[in-house]
Parts: C-alpha cells; structure tokens; sequence
C-alpha cells in the first residue's frame, strides 16, 4: 500500500497551509521557429476542498501547466521550471517513478474529450480497477467491486452490469461520470478537470458539474477547472485565474472577479458572450484581433494590441513594459496584470452599462 | 442606455478586423411582422435504415432521426434550431440543403417543393441555398487556396467569366473581413475565426437567399465567437438573408434569432418567438434546458441557482419512447403521456407548444389539456362521450386563432 518514499509521506501530514502552491511556473518548448514560452511565470495556491476555476482562450497555456502539474511532461523537451508543491513535496524535483506513485493517487486528471481519453479495447470496469490496482495491491476482484462502487456513485445506472461494457457502448455524460470515476477511485487530494463539460450538452453538463461539486464535498479534494466557459467558472469556482499568453492576467475570488474585473481581456470575454436575460439589440462587443503567437509575443503587456483600452495608460508603458501581478485597488486577494490605473470605474462607465445595463444601474445608485 | 453599445469604437489587427463593413441598426434581431415566408417545412421526416451485419444486409430498424418537422422561415430574419446533440437539429439543415433526400414531407422554397427535385433541378437551387458548417478546419479543402476555394461556386453556376472571378473573390474577402491580398493563401494560414469567415465568404458567392448555418461559432474560441456573430448580423442586415441558425448554445441562439423552434428526438416540442421560449416557456424540456445553462450574472450574485435536474441521457431514436418522446425524462409525466403523442399546440399569437400539460414553470395543469381534444379521458384511455378534435393538423405557419391558456379561451390576432 504505502509506496510513497518516506521523505514525501511525513511532510504530507505535518505541513499545514495551501496543498497546492505553484511557483513561477515556466514550460518552453524548443522547436524548430524558436523558443515557445507555454507558461511563462505562473503563480498560484489551491487549499484542499476548493476549486480553481481557470480561464483563457485556447493557447493561453491553461491546459500546459496542468500537464505540468501532472508530470506530464517528462520525458518530452519541454523546459518544465518553477516550482510544483503538493503536500509540501516540490513535484518537478522528484524521480519519474516517485511521480508514477502520485499520479493518479495524489493527483489526478479528468479530460476533456471522454472517448478518447478511455481505451476502447477494454472495459470500462477494466480501466477502472486498473487505476485502483496500481496504486493498492489487491485482487481483481477486488479492485473490480470497487470500480462497481465507483461506478454507483457517480449515478450509472445498474453498474454492476455497466462495468463489463465496452466505452462506446456508454453515451457522452456516462463515459463523463466514468472518467470521473476513474479519477476519484484513488481517493486523490488534488484533481484537475481538463475542459469536463466542453463536449457535452447543456442539460448533461449541469448534471456533470452537480456531480463534480457533490464528490468534492465528500472527498474534501482541491479541484482544478479548466474551462473557457465563465459560466461554468461562476458555478464551480471559489478563485478565479484568468490566463492570457502563457501568464496569469488577472487572480482572486470568484464573486470578485465576475463583479468587479479589473483586467481588459477578462472585461472582453464578459462582453463577447451574450447571456439568457440581455439586451438582444445590443451588438456583442468581441475582442478585436486574435491570440498572439506564442513564438514572437508581443513586447510590454502581451494583450496591447487587441486592447481597447490602452490610450487611457499613460506614456507607452503598454507596450514597452510588462505590467507585473499585483493586488488592484481592491484589496490584497485580487491581483490582475494591468497598467490601467483606475479599472474599476472605467468598468462600471464604459464597460457594464455595455454588458449589463440593469447592473449598471445599480452600480451608480451604489456610488 | 442600451443604444450606447452599438457602435464599437475598437480597432484591432488590420488584417483581421478594419474591413469589416459596420453597419448600424439590428433587423437581424427582430422579426418583421408581416414577412413573407421563403422556405416552409412540412411534416419533414428523415429515416435512416440500420442494416445488419453480414453478408446479406436486411434493414433491421431505422433511426427515425427527423419525424414530423414543420416550420417556416420567413425572408431576411432566423429561425434558431435549438436541442441536445442527436435530436435531428443537423439532419433537419441537411434536408433543407438537400445533402440528404427527405423519407417523407415538403420543403417548399419559394413555393417550389424541393424535398425529391433531382440533381439537375437541384443545381440553380444551389444558389439560393448555401450552407456554413461548424468545422473550419474539415470544411475548407487544405490543398486549395483561398481563392479557388471561395471562387469555385462561379465557376460551377458559370456566373461570370474567369477575368471577372479574382476581384469578386476579392470583394467577398472584404465584406467577411479579411485582407483580400491574401486569396492565394491556404486554409493552414489561418486561424480558426479566419477560417470560418473563409467558410461564410464561400457561402456568401452566389448572393443566395437562405443561410443554414450550423452551429457556425460552437468551434471558435469565445473571443472569436463575438466576431463571427456580429459579422453574420451584418451580412444579414446587408443582403437580406434568412438563416436557419443550429446551435446548442442557448444564449446565442437568444441573440442571433427573433424565432426559435426546440427539437428532441426528431420532434419540435416547443415553437415560437423569443419572448415565449425565453420568457414564457410551456414545455417542461425547454424549461429544463433554459434552468441547465450556466449564467455567469447569477453567479455573481452568490451560489447557484436550483435547476431541474433532468434525469438519464436521450433515448435512442432507433426506438424512441411510446407516446411523448420527452416522458421518460420528464418530470411531470403522467399516464397519458405514454398513451398519446401530444400535437403541436398553438397557444400564443407565435407560440406553439407539444405537451399534455403545458404550463410555467410550477404552473402545469393537473389534467391534460390535450384530452379532449384527443377524444380520450385524463389518463389517455379512449373516452366514449368524446370526439376528437379534426382540426388538429400541424401546420408550418401560425393561426390566426389559439388556445389561450391563461384565460381558458380562444384567442384572436
């Protein structure tokens, strides 16, 4: 049972603060163009039993650090730096095998596309006593009651027959609930949910993310979600990280954030998606322009040049410098990567009466 | 307040955004009262044979994928095809491009039904209807440029003579907003948003009449998705183009269309205006799928909101439940849901609705409104004393007169 070397097993206990703390977490990827900087510096801590929600548009590097926090990088020329600390143990100076042993029981991952993420050669309950037999040296049958358990618990029906069939016998939600299960069958303190709801419908998502939060009162397990959708994030998340180019632009509690965004690029994705109660006259405001090109970023702030706001910034600091992570006029928790120096009213004139009349409304009675 | 948001003072990336054409006003989002209808579907219904395996392949069932569709779109606004992935949303766009030949129904465009025309009536068909597809990156041939790409359709429909084809290309790069220098490009060139723009200035050439777009925005990062949007809105405003916009997503769908028709398992269950799907609706799935989305204001407010949970996934449309296809599903079932297939029922000057109790949210009627007009009792066994209604015929339009449910009369436009 317990594999783990002794160093990593008595710090876990001892050490009390956040379970999760990453430090400047870099990954650079070497290839042939150049040097392609991921993550650039990412800081962040999770305590156990709450979730992380993180956003950005694709390539922001949201999915690459959490393969770094998985390990999954090793063995790839990946230039993985920083520091990964989960339970006092620094994750990227540990050997492959003492991070085999924590993969999946002190960390695990749940992934956004469940179909290719199962093996479609074995069974679903296969697959799953499997993750349980790595990690506990018990007997098949065993470990196959369990997956059965694991299987009930995440709401499939009748899962003592379920657990011999095949993953495309399953429906979307259901090989969702299985990777869930899988993900959970170790017991792990950290899970990081990669996208979990991206491929699935509306009715079968508000189910999933039922489920997710359910399993995280009862398991006490810190939760990473990955997603583009501020939706999702306001639903599930306690803090709040928003990525842009491979850094953290903006990071606080998640009532905070959604109320009083400090950033421009998290004013843009509130304002490029209209919601179920808005004006249906009123135009979407998108984010003019595309995601940068990670191989050749932009100089200063990477965001400038689809910033609309950045004649409002004194000098050419936009540009030339870049903005670093610190607390906004709103306290030590909210942190954002800005030189705008006075957001909060830009957003409550120019911003929310765009998005959110009523709100608006609200807001200037407020002052 | 709300006339402050139209204009958009940003400018980005030139290449990507300057030319794209800004136009004010928004008659996509509103629905003209008196507009004619330019394509109507009737009792649409798409079965697709199951074969078995082995050497004589015998069609053993069929996935009754579209069954009984009928709606219409009227010139220059859209109808939004809303429901879960496998309700027949995709195939019902298909049948109307013709990709697919239609097992039973009428699609009238223009008055002609074109639901069996063959291949050579279909091709002048081809320029009035085109079709933008969800995928940037598996509907753009990756071996031709940008240019033949979205010139092809002239030279097929023979429209202009092949000096004239460049600075048309050209002229339709701008209006989606992209550098017309860059028509020798490839598709790898671009990225995702540019790619789908690539995709509607393709389906834009030929200056057709009926849009169906499905799911146009669903792969594209959601900065993206704003752009694509508003960039559809104005092509809309501009040419005059109806839309058959298939989306999942009900927010957009919200934005994007005055009318919206919900689909499960191959069945419209819920038709009408914005006003009475988002605001008013009667069907206990639309009710369901409205509470599932994830709003990012309520959450702001502090915790979540109580949903109705639906239970289990779609039944299989192979062998779809008896009666009401939602009942299993369903919260408020009852027996007679097994029994009878719930017509489509006006209950609204625009809005129709295909439930037993149809209802607000917590208001459902007790007894089933449909009974006697099924000639059946309350728990759908065949009642004696009563004759069933005649006039219960689906029809694509609106009648002038419905049930009105709130005053237990019949209304009149």
């Amino acid at each position: 049972m317990s594999t783990t070397s002794p160093s990593t097993a008595s710090t876990a206990a001892t050490r009390p603060g956040p379970l999760l703390s990453v430090r400047e977490l870099q990954v650079h990827f070497p290839t042939q163009d150049g040097l392609v900087k991921a993550v650039d510096g990412l800081t962040f801590d999770l305590e156990a039993g709450k979730t992380l929600g993180i956003v950005g548009e694709s390539g922001s590097g949201k999915s690459v650090s959490s393969m770094a926090i998985m390990g999954l990088h090793r063995g790839t020329n990946a230039q993985v730096s920083g520091e990964i600390e989960l339970a006092g143990v620094n994750l990227l100076d540990i050997s492959a095998d003492e991070m085999r042993r924590k993969r999946g029981r002190d960390v695990s991952m749940i992934f956004q596309d469940p179909l290719s993420a199962m093996h479609p050669y074995y069974t679903v309950g296969n697959q799953i006593a499997e993750a349980y037999r790595v990690h506990h040296s018990v007997s098949r049958k065993i470990a196959k009651q369990r997956a059965v358990e694991m299987l009930d618990r995440v709401g499939i029906p009748t899962p003592e027959k379920r657990v011999n069939d095949y993953p495309h016998q399953f429906s979307g939600g259901m090989r969702q609930r299985a990777m869930i299960a899988m993900g959970l069958i170790n017991d792990p303190g950290l899970l990081i949910a990669d996208e979990p709801t991206t491929a699935l419908d509306v009715t079968v998502q508000a189910q999933i993310l039922d489920l997710l939060q359910d399993l995280q009162r009862e398991f006490n397990s810190a939760v990473i979600i990955i997603t583009h959708d501020l939706g999702v994030v306001a639903e599930m998340a306690d803090d709040v990280l928003v990525m842009y180019a491979g850094r953290a632009v903006e990071h606080g509690p998640c009532k905070e954030i959604l109320t009083h965004p400090e950033m421009p690029y998290t004013w843009g994705l509130l304002s490029s998606v209209p919601d179920l109660s808005g004006d249906t006259g009123a135009r979407l405001v998108p984010i003019p322009g595309n995601p940068p090109s990670l191989l050749n970023p932009p100089s200063g702030c990477a965001f400038h040049p689809r910033c609309p706001h950045r004649d409002k910034v004194p000098g050419d600091l936009c540009r030339t410098e870049l903005p670093l992570l610190v607390p906004g006029e709103r306290g030590g928790h909210h942190t954002k990567r800005c030189h705008l120096p006075n957001p909060d009213a830009i957003y409550a004139t120019e911003v929310l009466p765009e998005i959110a009349p009523d709100l608006a409304v609200e807001r200037a009675k407020e002052l | 307040m709300t006339n402050e948001t139209i204009n958009q003072p940003i400018e980005g990336d030139p290449d990507d955004m300057a030319v794209a054409p800004r136009i004010e006003g928004h008659s996509a989002a509103v629905a003209p009262a008196d507009a004619k209808p330019i394509l109507e579907v009737d009792g649409l219904r798409m079965y697709f044979p199951v074969k078995s395996p082995g050497l004589i392949r015998r069609t053993v069932g069929h996935v009754q994928a579209v069954d009984g569709v009928s709606f219409q779109v009227a010139e220059a606004t859209s109808l939004g095809l809303v429901g879960e992935s496998g309700c027949g949303k995709s195939t019902t766009g298909r049948l109307i491009t013709r990709l697919y030949e239609p097992t039973a129904g009428a699609i009238r465009f223009e008055g002609q039904d074109i639901a069996h025309a063959r291949a050579g009536e279909l091709k002048p068909l081809r320029r009035e209807i085109q079709m933008i597809f969800q995928d940037p990156y598996t509907s753009l041939n990756p071996r031709q440029t940008v240019g033949s790409i979205v010139g092809a359709p002239l030279v097929i429909h023979k429209v202009l003579p092949k000096d004239k084809i460049l600075p048309r290309v050209q002229e339709l790069l701008e209006i989606v907003g992209l550098n017309p220098e860059h028509y020798n490009r490839y598709p790898h060139e671009f990225s995702g948003g540019q790619r789908q723009r690539i995709g509607i200035a393709r389906a834009l050439t030929l200056q057709p009449k009926l849009l169906v777009a499905d799911e146009p925005v669903s792969a594209l990062d959601v900065s993206i998705q704003a752009q694509v949007i508003n960039l559809l809105q104005d092509i809309q405003n501009e040419f005059g183009v109806a839309f058959l916009f298939i989306a999942h997503d009900l927010a957009i769908v919200r934005h994007f269309c005055p009318e919206i028709a919900v689909m499960y398992l191959g069945k419209i269950v819920e038709i009408g205006d914005r006003e009475s799907i988002y605001t008013n609706a009667h069907h206990p799935y639309t009710q369901a799928l409205l509470s599932a989305v994830p709003d990012v204001k309520q959450a702001a407010a502090g915790g979540r909101l109580e949903r109705i949970r639906l239970q289990g996934d779609v039944p299989s449309p192979i062998n779809p439940p008896s009666g009401c296809r939602f009942r299993t599903r369903c919260p408020i079932a009852q027996e007679i849901c097994a029994r009878h297939e719930p017509p489509l029922l006006q209950i609204g000057r625009k809005h129709k609705v295909a439930c037993h109790f149809p209802g607000r949210l917590g208001e459902a009627p007790r007894e089933p409104l449909t009974a006697g007009l099924l000639g059946v009792d309350s728990e759908g066994r065949p009642d004696p004393g009563a004759s069933p209604s005649t006039d219960l015929v689906e029809q694509p339009g609106y009648a002038d007169t419905w049930f009105d449910l709130d005053n237990k009369s019949i209304g009149r436009a």
